[in-house]
């Protein structure tokens, strides 16, 4: 190659590579297009998306942090029983010796409610059989890998009053 | 004389419009091939008869059925035992669906087991896959709506189960819920996958299903593959027999429908205990048990995740088997020969065991 070969081989490379750092009318184009067309589709999906994941109650209890369950002496020792929290189900046992316990009856398996059985099985889940210690809420056996979410009881001029961990009673409001 | 004249008249003039001719020619040309496995092309048709019955069921339910969560329950008792023949249409509906997944199941399995799915038919495998899946749907969302007690835990459990899918699981499980309980927006969703959202999937799916079956013909199993098999004219002929299917099992539908009215449980109560005994619908049991005896923990994974995850890769190999396994090695055919075998018999298994405690 001759010298002079060789300076135009550069010239042309030189130029090349400007070409590659200038974005082509095309491709800037496209991209813009590309970026628009996005835009469009997400601002059309997200109202949609929001309107589909939007909670509003359609009907049902509003929020609560305690609720009253009457007098001690209508849980006798050994049992237990379900009630309603807020919009949430709920479990109450009490202690052979007189303890009360309570929890979300929401099973920490696939959600279903549990229920006090017996003595002997303690807090149980009829949909696949997990099971719970009453006094603990630790799960001891089948399928749950936690142990039950554990509320508040309070026993206050003989009422017994279940409310959300963390809530001091002086503030709470107790719906009965 | 005049008849004939007319009966002409008419005919041409359809046939200007609807190209009758085209159409006759090709009812013509499909044949079925007779052989010993012949049985197994009436499945698909045997489908079809439940669904009709399920749309007309469905539509006559509707009038009564109210989709409200205090109203529900007591309109399906108002069905059961006011409504005029009420028990006779909602059983037929409920048992229609019930039969109608088995003869899915059947025609699911025999298809796999002819290679009927081995190219080019692997457009009407895949999309009777969907159209399982949609069936799947209609069963879980028209389970809720009687909004009775097993129907309440069976709900709550499915969507739990859903929103363990890794990312996006939670979003879905809230949509279909519209919230974070099962409630009023619940029993809507459902509805409205149930009667609108689902129906239009299944037209979808089964005008390509059914344009793919006339399209390529019926398939011929390996085994029939070298002898010389007769072969049946599609129309009349075996149109006229798949009619005499129905018929028959139209009337088997009808004798459970009369011997065995559909049940209905006491209404749900968000704030009770689940009940002892409670198991989903039968379909669905074979995947409950197997969840059920899977310990808390498998490794460092909750046993759940585990079963799910061998829950999506069977899924995901009935749908990459008609590329894998392509009629031209006879070992993948003996693999999937082996592996179909495996889940049936697991999925039998299963299902009886769940039934029997
Ligand atoms: C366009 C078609 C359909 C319509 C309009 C429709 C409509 C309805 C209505 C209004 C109900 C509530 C009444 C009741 O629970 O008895 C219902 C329930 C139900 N549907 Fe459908 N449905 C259709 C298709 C299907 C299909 C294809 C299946 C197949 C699996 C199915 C399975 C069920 C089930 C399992 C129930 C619950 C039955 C019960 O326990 O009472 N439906 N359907
Ligand atoms: S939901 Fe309670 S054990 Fe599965």
């Amino acid at each position: 190659m001759s010298s002079d070969d060789l300076a135009q081989h550069d010239a042309l490379q030189a130029d090349d590579k400007l070409m590659a750092q200038v974005v082509s009318r095309r491709t800037f184009l496209k991209a813009t297009l590309g970026l628009f067309a996005a835009g469009w589709v997400s601002m059309m999906v997200y109202p949609f998306f929001r309107y589909l994941t939007s909670s509003v109650k359609l009907s049902g209890a509003e929020e609560v942090t305690s609720v009253s369950l009457g007098g001690a002496e209508t849980l006798a020792p050994g049992t237990g029983k379900n009630f309603q929290f807020g919009s949430k189900p709920a479990l109450i046992v009490r202690d052979t010796d007189g303890t009360f316990h309570a929890y979300d009856a929401m099973c920490t398996h696939l959600g279903c409610t549990v229920q006090f059985k017996d003595a002997k099985d303690g807090i149980w889940c009829a949909c696949h059989g997990g099971k719970y210690d009453p006094s603990t809420g630790k799960n001891i056996a089948g399928p749950p890998p936690k142990p039950l979410a554990k509320l508040d009881v309070a026993v206050v001029e003989g009422n017994i009053i279940v409310s959300k961990p963390g809530v001091t009673l002086s503030n709470k409001a107790v719906e009965s | 004389m005049m008849a004939q004249m007319l009966k002409n008249k008419v005919y041409g003039w359809l046939d200007q419009r609807f190209a009758l001719g085209t159409m006759q020619e090709l009812a013509g040309k499909k044949t079925v091939p007779v052989h010993r496995h012949s049985i197994w092309y009436y499945m698909g048709g045997i489908a079809v008869m439940f669904l009709i019955i399920q749309v007309l069921t469905g539509g006559l339910l509707m009038l009564y059925y109210v989709p409200e969560i205090s109203a529900a329950h007591a309109s399906i008792v108002t069905i059961n035992s006011q409504v005029d023949f009420g028990w006779f249409v909602r059983s037929m509906h409920s048992w229609g669906a019930n039969l109608m997944i088995l003869a899915l199941f059947v025609h699911l399995f025999t298809t796999y087991f002819l290679k009927a799915y081995r190219p080019p038919r692997e457009i009407t495998w895949l999309t009777g896959l969907g159209l399982l899946v949609v069936v799947f749907g209609f069963g879980f969302t028209g389970y809720l709506l009687p909004w009775d007690e097993v129907a309440f835990f069976a709900t709550k459990v499915g969507l739990d189960i859903a929103s363990q899918v890794p990312f996006v699981g939670e979003t879905i499980a809230t949509i279909l819920r519209g919230g974070a309980d099962v409630s009023q927006a619940t029993l809507s969703r459902f509805f409205v996958i149930h009667v609108f959202l689902l129906p239009l999937a299944l037209v979808a799916l089964m005008g390509v299903h059914m344009l793919m079956v006339q399209l390529h013909g019926m398939s011929r199993p390996d085994s029939v593959k070298d002898q010389a098999v007769r072969e049946e004219k599609f129309f009349p002929t075996f149109v006229l027999k798949d009619l005499m299917v129905w018929l028959l099992l139209f009337n088997l539908l009808a004798a459970f429908v009369s011997f065995y009215p559909w049940g209905l449980g006491p209404e749900a109560d968000p704030f009770a205990a689940a009940p002892a005994g409670i198991k989903p619908e039968w379909y669905f049991l074979g995947m409950f048990q197997f969840l059920k005896v899977l310990p808390a923990y498998i490794g460092p994974f909750e046993g759940e995740h585990v079963g799910m995850a061998l829950f999506a890769l069977i899924g995901l190999a009935f749908v990459v088997i008609p590329f894998w396994e392509r009629g031209q090695n006879p070992v993948r055919k003996m693999w999937a020969e082996l592996f179909g075998s495996v889940i049936l018999f697991l999925f039998i298994v299963f299902t009886v065991w769940g039934m029997l405690l």
